[in-house]
């Protein structure tokens, strides 16, 4: 055999072809990036502050539970107030904050915190999740608005300062059709009326038209009419799906407002804000929460089992709060008052591991819970399981330095970080 | 027997002839109100408007910023009837309008406002939601609509706006009879054992009247809290509760609210029990009285010539009803580390000096030249010219102002308490379902939010719309399309009616060519309508 002669040519020759295979596995080893579908949260807002002892923090036989019965569920020693038995049965799937804690024992405000996970603050509004989603995941191809609040009250999330344009889409009770959403006229004439109103638009411009394009009046006009003729506008009607579906959810306005709400976010609305008032319980607390946790509770176990059995609970988060809790101490009139030291939310889906309960509060009904949460460190939890950094700096139009959330994530619920 | 064929002929020529001479535009637009030139021609008027004048342009020089020409006079008119009476001038009131000569037309205008009901109910409305805000209230104790109306009648009457206000803090009686007292009754609940709540009370009389925030120190004391860069001075707590103590001996009886015995008290944190709190004022202690009872001395020291917060609160929120915008934002907080024009003192003292009338500065805002700059020009004003004023600012229409706004540019005849009472109810139930969709801003009403999909849907296709554009014998569009007026004129009338101005060659041309088309004309100016009425135009003041 010859030796081998490592004349420059030889040797070039050889290893450079022999290098080339590091092509072949180097692009086997780039593995395009996982397509991740943009996840979604429905968020089952309970406006006036739900007792946490009657719903998912009872404390049976103790004296701040007031005679309020436990149930158990399939996870061991987790017990949820008697009334919740849907729930019970899902929550497998379901994590539960017991500790979370926040400094606003005022309805606004605290509806605030909780909705945007910071304190209210004179100089800036901040955005909802909602808005945080819309704004920073992936678009395209739907026409109807990507953040909706159905049956909201005064305090429906916004955009805050990334725009009025993120606001939620309000609207009501889905028995009813969307309103205003066809055009009187036949379309010819619709388009001459259009060819109109562009020229009356040109001559107002005239003079101010930076001042005019930042009034967003047309551009608001393009989108409705999108959603006109847009056939995701079914996805507001309800009435379309099976009675035993709708069954499911509860005979409620809630309930078929959820159900409207995984419709929704089929077709692409990535946050759908739902909700459910009257938890503000000053007098009354058990005569009054009864029939509210008999609406909750099919309301949100049917959804969440609905999404599970469609197969898109991975990518859609649920959540259930209130701006605060009540009082372990049951006041004269039977009622119990503002508790924000110490209360719950229940998360599903969406990247939370379910079956996990984070922090306890005292059966005693004193205000420090062991391992609290704060509003902060739920919101940064939130944006990790969707996919969103919720810590990083950026400015908003006016040069203010903003984050989406402060604090850090709760490892614990979500998935991946065990 | 013929006799009463004679009757009966004379009965129905009478009948169509009154019926032409309502359809028919009016001959001769001869104004009809009087108007007092003598109110705007004072040299003390004239004085503090030059004065306003000259610290605006001294500080556009400073800023570099050259202001943008006049409006219009039409432009202006249609701003002060948004502003004023929530509505736009009607097609008749324009003709009026033009009838005069050019340098007594807006003086005209403003006298006829400030004299119409419409005014008085409006600025009623604007002032009733900071007084007592936007809800229901406790319907046993409470009575808005008596409260709105009262507070119409003393607008109508022109009661200095000092005695109003003393009238709002002392109220007392029942809220049926005495509607003033409205004004304490709404902080009624059952968590205060239903009585006024002084807390309430004492944030309403800070926001409201006097520019203050005090109320965020009843939890937000001084020393616990980051200091908040927007404040020029951070309030104590204690100070807070020194003004709710004035309301602590009001009570809620059978013969309605009365001042009594008592005191204010607090459940003190420290000591576990309640806490006796002496009525003290924040500042300017020397303007409270000695006599009278608690809520007797707090109106005089509120609405003290010398309390200089009372007078510039007052500037501050007119101001904002005329240019959509306050002098300070936000309105009921007048401390503030950003620059605060002198206009607001200027305003402020003349107010003051000048038994608080508000007619009068009303007429003395009106005139000033930043109230008559156009909103657009060439080179276009900057954002900066918007803040400093050298340009008039854009601002959003608020829903009553839409609805007012669609409502009469469906009318060429002003809709007012003159019209047919059947115009005027259906205005009213127009108006409450526009409304309840079209949403409601609230107490916040100058925060300045975007549009929403909601109300751009109720404007295209909606019921109100659909009605009032509909080519039919009692709407402008049918009475202008049925009209002699030729092409050029039926547009003219068209854009007069809706958006209070002439159209530009360009419009003109392309609305003549649809007009020649073959067609049948009701429908072609039915879409000329839709398409005013959808403009961004319509909906913002400019």
């Amino acid at each position: 055999m010859e030796p081998l002669t490592l004349d420059r040519r030889t040797f070039l020759g050889r290893t450079l072809a022999g290098f080339a295979w590091m092509t072949a596995v180097g692009h086997a080893l780039a593995v395009a990036p996982p397509v991740r579908r943009p996840k979604s949260i429905i968020l089952l807002w309970m406006q006036g502050g739900p007792s946490q002892l009657e719903t998912f923090d009872p404390h049976p036989g103790k004296e701040i539970a007031g005679g309020t019965k436990a149930i158990d569920t399939p996870l061991k020693g987790v017990q949820l107030a008697a009334g919740m038995e849907a729930v019970a049965e899902e929550m497998g799937s379901i994590a539960l904050v017991r500790s979370m804690t926040s400094r606003e024992g005022d309805h606004e405000r605290g509806t605030y915190t909780m909705k945007t996970g910071w304190r209210p603050d004179p100089t800036v509004v901040h955005p909802s999740i909602g808005a945080i989603l819309c704004h920073e995941l992936p678009s395209g191809g739907t026409d109807i608005p990507r953040h909706v609040s159905i049956l909201p009250n005064q305090w429906s999330a916004r955009g805050g300062y990334l725009g009025d344009q993120y606001d939620a889409f309000r609207t009501g009770d889905p028995t009813q059709p969307v309103p205003d959403t066809k055009a009187h006229v036949g379309p010819k004439r619709d388009e001459e009326r259009m060819k109109a109103l562009s020229v009356v638009e040109r001559a107002f411009a005239k003079g101010r038209s930076r001042r005019v394009e930042a009034t967003l009046h047309a551009d608001t006009i393009a989108r409705a009419r999108k959603m006109m003729t847009s056939e995701q506008l079914k996805a507001f009607d309800v009435s379309t799906e099976p009675l035993a579906v709708r069954r499911q959810y509860g005979d409620t306005a809630f309930g078929r407002a959820c159900l409207a709400a995984r419709r929704l976010t089929e077709v692409g609305v990535r946050c759908v804000e739902i909700t459910l008032d009257g938890w503000d319980t000053h007098a009354n607390n058990h005569a009054l929460t009864k029939p509210l946790v008999a609406t909750l509770s099919p309301a949100f176990a049917g959804l969440v089992r609905d999404l599970k059995k469609r197969g898109t609970l991975e990518n859609t988060m649920v959540i259930v709060a209130g701006e605060f809790g009540r009082t372990p101490r049951i006041n004269p009139v039977g009622g119990r008052d503002h508790w924000p030291t110490g209360f719950s939310v229940a998360l599903a889906g969406g990247g939370i591991r379910g079956g996990v309960v984070v922090g306890e509060t005292d059966p005693e009904g004193g205000p420090k819970p062991k391992e609290p949460v704060k509003v902060g460190d739920l919101y940064a939890t939130v944006l990790a399981a969707v996919g969103i950094e919720s810590d990083r700096v950026h400015q908003t139009k006016i040069g203010r330095t903003v984050m989406y959330a402060e604090g850090s994530p709760v490892d614990a619920l979500l998935t991946g970080r065990e | 027997m013929w006799k009463r064929d004679v009757l009966f002929l004379t009965l129905t020529l009478g009948g169509v002839l009154a019926l032409g001479a309502n359809l028919m535009p009016p001959a001769e637009p001869r104004p009809a109100t009087t108007h007092d030139l003598a109110a705007y021609q004072g040299p003390a008027l004239r004085e503090v408007v030059a004065r306003v004048d000259a610290s605006f342009r001294q500080r556009w020089k400073e800023k570099g910023l050259a202001p943008t020409a006049p409006a219009t006079d039409l432009t202006v008119a249609r701003r002060l009837g948004l502003g004023l009476m929530g509505t736009i001038p009607s097609l008749e009131e324009v003709r009026q309008f033009e009838y005069l000569p050019p340098d007594e037309r807006l003086p005209w205008w403003i006298d006829h406002v400030l004299k119409d009901q419409r005014f008085s109910e409006y600025l009623a409305e604007r002032l009733a939601r900071a007084y007592v805000g936007t809800e229901g209230g406790p319907f046993i104790f409470y009575r808005r609509r008596r409260f709105v109306t009262w507070l119409g009648d003393q607008i109508t009457r022109n009661t200095p706006y000092d005695a109003l206000v003393r009238q709002l803090i002392t109220a007392h009686g029942l809220w049926t009879n005495e509607p003033a007292t409205n004004f304490i009754t709404v902080t009624v609940r059952p968590d205060s054992k239903n009585q006024p709540a002084p807390v309430r009370l004492a944030g309403r009389v800070t926001r409201a009247f006097l520019g203050l925030r005090l109320d965020c120190a009843e939890c937000h004391n001084e020393r616990n809290e980051e200091k908040e860069q927007h404040r020029a001075r951070l309030w104590k707590q204690s100070e807070f509760r020194g003004l709710a103590a004035f309301f602590g001996q009001t009570h809620l009886g059978f013969t309605g609210i009365h001042d009594g015995k008592g005191e204010y008290l607090i459940d003190d944190r420290k000591s576990k029990g309640p806490r006796t709190i002496e009525p003290t004022v924040p500042f300017a202690e020397e303007l409270l009285p000695g006599d009278g009872t608690r809520r007797e001395r707090l109106a005089v020291w509120v609405t003290h010539p010398k309390n200089r917060y009372f007078a510039r609160a007052a500037v501050n929120r007119v101001w904002a009803l005329l240019f959509g915008r306050p002098l300070v934002t936000p309105i009921d907080n007048l401390e503030t580390f950003a620059y605060v024009p002198p206009a607001l003192d200027l305003l402020a003292d003349d107010f003051a000096a000048n038994g608080h009338d508000l007619r009068r500065l009303i007429r003395i805002i009106a005139s000033t030249e930043a109230y008559r700059l156009d909103s657009g020009g060439d080179p276009e004003p900057t954002e900066a010219h918007e803040t400093e004023w050298a340009a008039f600012p854009m601002s959003r229409l608020r829903p009553e102002q839409v609805a007012g706004g669609v409502i009469q540019a469906s009318s060429v005849d002003t809709i007012d308490l003159q019209s047919h009472v059947f115009t005027r109810l259906t205005k009213i139930f127009n108006l409450r379902d526009f409304l309840d969709r079209y949403g409601d801003t609230g107490e916040d009403e100058f925060e300045g939010r975007g549009g929403t999909i909601p109300q751009r849907l109720l404007l295209l296709n909606g019921q109100l719309t659909r009605e009032r554009i509909k080519d039919d014998l009692l709407t402008a569009t049918g009475r202008i399309a049925a009209s002699r007026l030729d092409d050029a004129r039926t547009i003219e009338a068209a854009y007069l009616t809706v958006l209070t101005r002439r159209p530009t060659a360009e419009e003109v041309a392309h609305f003549e060519a649809v007009l020649k088309e073959p067609g049948p004309r009701g429908k072609k100016v039915e879409d000329l309508f839709w398409a005013l009425i959808n403009s961004t135009e319509f909906s913002w003041n400019h």
